[in-house]
């Protein structure tokens, strides 16, 4: 009997799982297909020869929403028990930062 | 208790966070991902201080091929969304078709690689464009080649966790590796992301 | 397992049993013996350079030899030295402190041992094989990239094996802190020597990657034809130098930060108090960790950076001052009122509190862009990282290996001979390196192989060169001192200093589970709250119960080996390359081996720890 609602309950637990996952896939095809559109705007930009000045800083905008992207969508960061991967792939991203700020800045100075 | 982990089916959700040595892997994997942010930074701070070092050597804009790029950016973004399909059905505790959505992922990476091999070949035979060519290509050739080995190692990585685990199913001793393996696949493609604006759409810019 | 068995057991199963050990506590015994061989082979290198700067025109080696001894001292003090040194306290410490039976990794901790161990191997192989690096430890290019023979090959390719295994190890210990605390650890309930080796491995994490891809960068430049540093084909030798001190200025937080935690365990035992603003040390830590990483370029304010980029990098560096400034006043107040016992330890602390704040406050000189023009590259410089390093990393790994040998061990150093060494070694390095200040400011330039005579500079040399006597004679002490405790044997009790913290709460040494059950933590100072409020034992947290412990094994030596073999390949080439093909092969096929093969471990049965009586000391 015990057994009985026990089963029954984790044919539920399952269920509830598994729309749980079917819900979070539509979310991430739909993430994919923004990525793909990104990229084609991106790459588009940069064929039509639109001016630089312009095309540089939206196509950097696109690359780090893309990245967001993979690491919430894809790599499920917001999710709970991800508090510290966040909290180091943002400490690691502010390192890069600093890094590429001084390479690309100062060193021909 | 200890074989427990070994036993395939009925996984509860989450199942490469299950256990204290899947959830040490887990965030030891992601810490790890933490460092090669700075890793990927440090080159590519090296190469944009050096893209305009062309010297006598083919510049960016003169060698680099959009179509190909596009090609290579499509692919690694697909293998990306199939390894999500594949950790969709490890938690729906459906080992059988993880397999199959890693064993596209890995022949998408091939695809990836190939196309990287045949854009180098293509670069030193047509262009002259060696790695000493100039400071702007050996920055160029480290900082691909340096996702490219990525890339090489999570193909290894992934193929030998197919072949491995073909017949005993996922277990929570597995799984965790499976779930890292999988970060690792998009955190290339995070990498890839970067490639493709700031070397070849930037570089075609100018 | 009983450590009678062991004991009796031969030469050979000793050295297997290290060879192929996951336990921290063992680990912890092969960096302490790594790290001390090669902190005793940078003293000798230390002493050969002060002897040639006894009076002036020495020629008691020659400029070559000198430029080689000079890299290699700088060098394997940092990463062969303190590094394994600091490690070797973090593995014996650290996991007993948060009530962990072991660390999240084990296998990967093993490896992280092996790995610095071969790289440091490899780093000295240099010797033989036509001369070690003679660039300086910055190995600054373009100069590295005309030394002519290998030397800074073998520095690049054993620092970048040496480096992955920090790394690892950096990882390791992070993990071990964020997942495996016992019930009760909140964060703001850990030892400060605990945080302070937690954010230190936070700065490995950050840190390394920099150094990686310099000694990459260098690796190509030198051997495979790169250009990254060559001006001629467009390269920039300013790339190196921003990449090394990226790596470099964290790499001394990294030294010092778990320095100050062992000065911040050893100071509220022996004073008989709890510390003083724990949670604004634990800030302070952070925040010397943030800032770490946008000082770095306050080591290159002669490059030619423009006025703008050095003004922010000097005013970040002196901010700096302020967390370390909470740090030490926090130790002050800790001290004041307390009850205090001059222990070794204790003694210890009192010489690293004024010494370390004479190292900051030159650094604060150092750190103004416009003065730091005439100190740059003088024996200011010198004196300023050694009060530093020496006055904090190097007193603070003695004053930890001190207080934390009966743990380790079981035994007790002597006392006596504890206070001897530490006379002699701090008189000594005063003597060495306070007038070192002066020469400086004379304007001696630090690397010199001479000086000329009459210019001032004899006598302060001289009187350095005697002081450094002073700390070998002080090191010479401590050694005869760790022979014949071992000799001896004496056991001491599981908390011979009537200590705070919950790694007394277990026998020493510990059993190689650690904690027979899970211990419940209620506060700050663990094993203090239950010897005020209880009967001065940790209460369980669960009931006994069967633990689960990893497999041994070797393959942590077979990975580490291989590299350690193909960074001949890769250097020799030609023929040799036939070298890495075994390296590689060698390493991946153990990668491949340790990745297929189950290792899910095996357990201690609840049975056999009943036998073994109730796990506490006592």
């Amino acid at each position: 009997m015990a057994d009985n609602t026990n089963s029954a309950n984790q044919t539920q637990k399952k269920q509830f799982y598994k729309k749980k996952h079917r819900e979070q896939m539509k979310h991430q095809v739909i993430t994919f297909a923004m990525m793909i559109a990104f990229t084609m705007l991106a790459f588009g930009l940069v064929m039509a020869e639109v001016d630089a000045m312009f095309t540089v800083p939206i196509i950097l905008v696109l690359a780090a929403v893309q990245v967001l992207f993979q690491l919430y969508y894809f790599m499920h960061m917001a999710e709970e028990g991800h508090e510290w991967p966040a909290a180091m792939i943002y400490s690691g991203v502010f390192a890069a930062v600093l890094t590429i700020l001084a390479l690309t800045i100062i060193v021909w100075w | 208790m200890a074989e427990d982990v070994l036993k395939s089916g009925n996984l509860p959700e989450n199942p490469e966070r299950a256990t204290l040595e899947g959830r040490n892997k887990f965030m030891g994997f992601w810490f790890f991902l933490g460092g090669e942010v700075v890793l990927f930074a440090s080159l590519f701070g090296t190469y944009l201080a050096l893209r305009n070092s062309t010297v006598d050597g083919p510049t960016g804009q003169e060698i680099f091929g959009l179509g190909l790029v596009f090609l290579m950016t499509v692919i690694l973004l697909t293998s990306s969304l199939t390894s999500v399909y594949a950790m969709y059905h490890m938690k729906n505790n459906d080992f059988k078709k993880m397999q199959l959505w890693l064993g596209i992922t890995v022949l998408l990476g091939f695809a990836f690689l190939g196309l990287e091999i045949y854009e180098f070949v293509h670069y030193v035979n047509d262009y002259g464009f060696g790695f000493s060519t100039s400071a702007f290509s050996t920055a160029f050739y480290t900082l691909v080649g340096f996702h490219g080995a990525h890339v090489a190692f999570g193909l290894l990585w992934i193929i030998s966790l197919m072949i491995r685990n073909r017949k005993r199913g996922l277990n929570l001793y597995n799984a965790p590796k499976f779930y890292i393996a999988s970060l690792y696949w998009h955190f290339i493609d995070v990498v890839w992301v970067f490639i493709f604006t700031v070397v070849y759409l930037m570089g075609k810019v100018g | 397992m009983s450590t009678t068995a062991e004991n009796k057991a031969g030469f050979g199963s000793v050295l297997w049993d290290y060879l192929t050990t996951v336990d921290h506590k063992k680990i912890a015994i092969l960096y302490l013996i790594g790290g001390l061989f090669f902190f005793i082979l940078g003293g000798l290198q230390a002493m050969l350079i002060r002897i040639q700067l006894i009076a002036p025109d020495n020629e008691f080696i020659s400029a070559q030899f000198y430029n080689e001894v000079l890299t290699m001292h700088g060098t394997t003090m940092i990463f062969l030295a303190a590094m394994p040194l600091i490690f070797a306290l973090m593995n014996a410490v650290l996991p007993l402190q948060i009530g962990a039976r072991d660390v999240a990794f084990p296998f990967i901790n093993s490896l992280g041992f092996w790995l610095f161990f071969f790289g440091g191997i490899f780093l000295n192989v240099s010797w033989f094989a036509g001369g070690a690096p003679d660039v300086g430890w910055t190995a600054y290019a373009p100069l590295s990239l005309f030394s002519e023979s290998h030397g800074v090959d073998y520095y690049a390719i054993g620092l970048q094996i040496a480096g992955f295994g920090t790394l690892m190890g950096g990882i390791n210990f992070i993990v071990t802190v964020v997942n495996m605390r016992a019930p009760g650890m909140t964060y703001m309930r850990m030892p400060l020597f605990t945080w302070t080796s937690f954010i230190a491995s936070v700065l490995i994490l950050f840190a390394f990657p920099a150094l990686t891809v310099g000694l990459f960068l260098l690796t190509f430049d030198r051997l495979f034809g790169g250009n990254f540093f060559d001006p001629e084909m467009g390269g920039n030798v300013i790339i190196w130098e921003h990449l090394f001190w990226i790596f470099g200025h964290p790499e001394v937080y990294i030294l010092i930060l778990p320095a100050f935690g062992v000065f911040s365990e050893i100071i509220p035992t022996f004073s008989k108090k709890r510390l003083f603003g724990y949670s604004s040390m634990v800030f302070a830590t952070i925040l010397i960790a943030f800032l770490g990483f946008m000082v770095w370029a306050h080591h290159m304010f002669t490059v030619g950076l423009g006025p703008i980029a050095n003004s922010i990098f000097a005013v970040a560096t002196m901010a700096i001052a302020v967390p370390t400034g909470i740090k030490i006043f926090n130790w002050l107040f800790t001290m004041w009122g307390g009850n205090i016992r001059l222990t070794s330890p204790m003694v210890i602390a009192l010489g690293f509190v004024p010494t370390f704040t004479i190292g900051g406050m030159t650094g604060v000189m150092l750190a103004s862009a416009a003065a730091d023009f005439q100190y740059h590259d003088t024996y200011f410089v010198v004196a300023h990282f050694h009060y530093v390093i020496v006055g904090g990393t190097v007193l603070g790994i003695f004053a930890g290996i001190i207080y934390w040998w009966p743990k380790m061990f079981g035994t007790m150093l002597n006392e006596k001979l504890n206070h001897w060494f530490f006379w002699l070694f701090f008189i000594g390095f005063h003597l060495t390196f306070f007038f070192q200040h002066f020469l400086g400011l004379m304007g001696m330039p630090r690397r010199y192989w001479k000086f000329l005579p009459d210019q001032g500079l004899d006598l302060f040399n001289l009187i350095s060169t005697i002081g450094a006597f002073g700390m070998a004679i002080g090191t010479i002490i401590f050694l005869v001192n760790v022979v014949m405790t071992q000799m001896k044997g004496e056991k001491v009790s599981g908390d011979p200093w009537d200590a705070r913290t919950l790694e007394w709460a277990i026998p020493s040494p510990p059993p190689f589970y650690n904690f027979k059950q899970e211990p419940l933590v209620r506060g700050l100072d663990a094993l203090w709250v239950e010897k005020m409020q209880g009967n001065g034992k940790i209460q369980p947290a669960e009931p006994l119960g069967d633990i689960h412990m990893p497999n041994r094994t070797f393959v942590p030596f077979v990975i580490s080996l291989g590299l350690f073999i193909a960074g001949f390949g890769v250097m020799y080439q030609g023929a040799m390359w036939i070298l890495a093909g075994i390296g590689f092969a060698t390493t991946f096929g153990a990668m491949l081996y340790r990745s297929l093969k189950d290792d899910i471990g095996y357990h201690v049965h609840k049975e056999e720890l009943e036998e073994e009586g109730d796990g506490s000391n006592g």
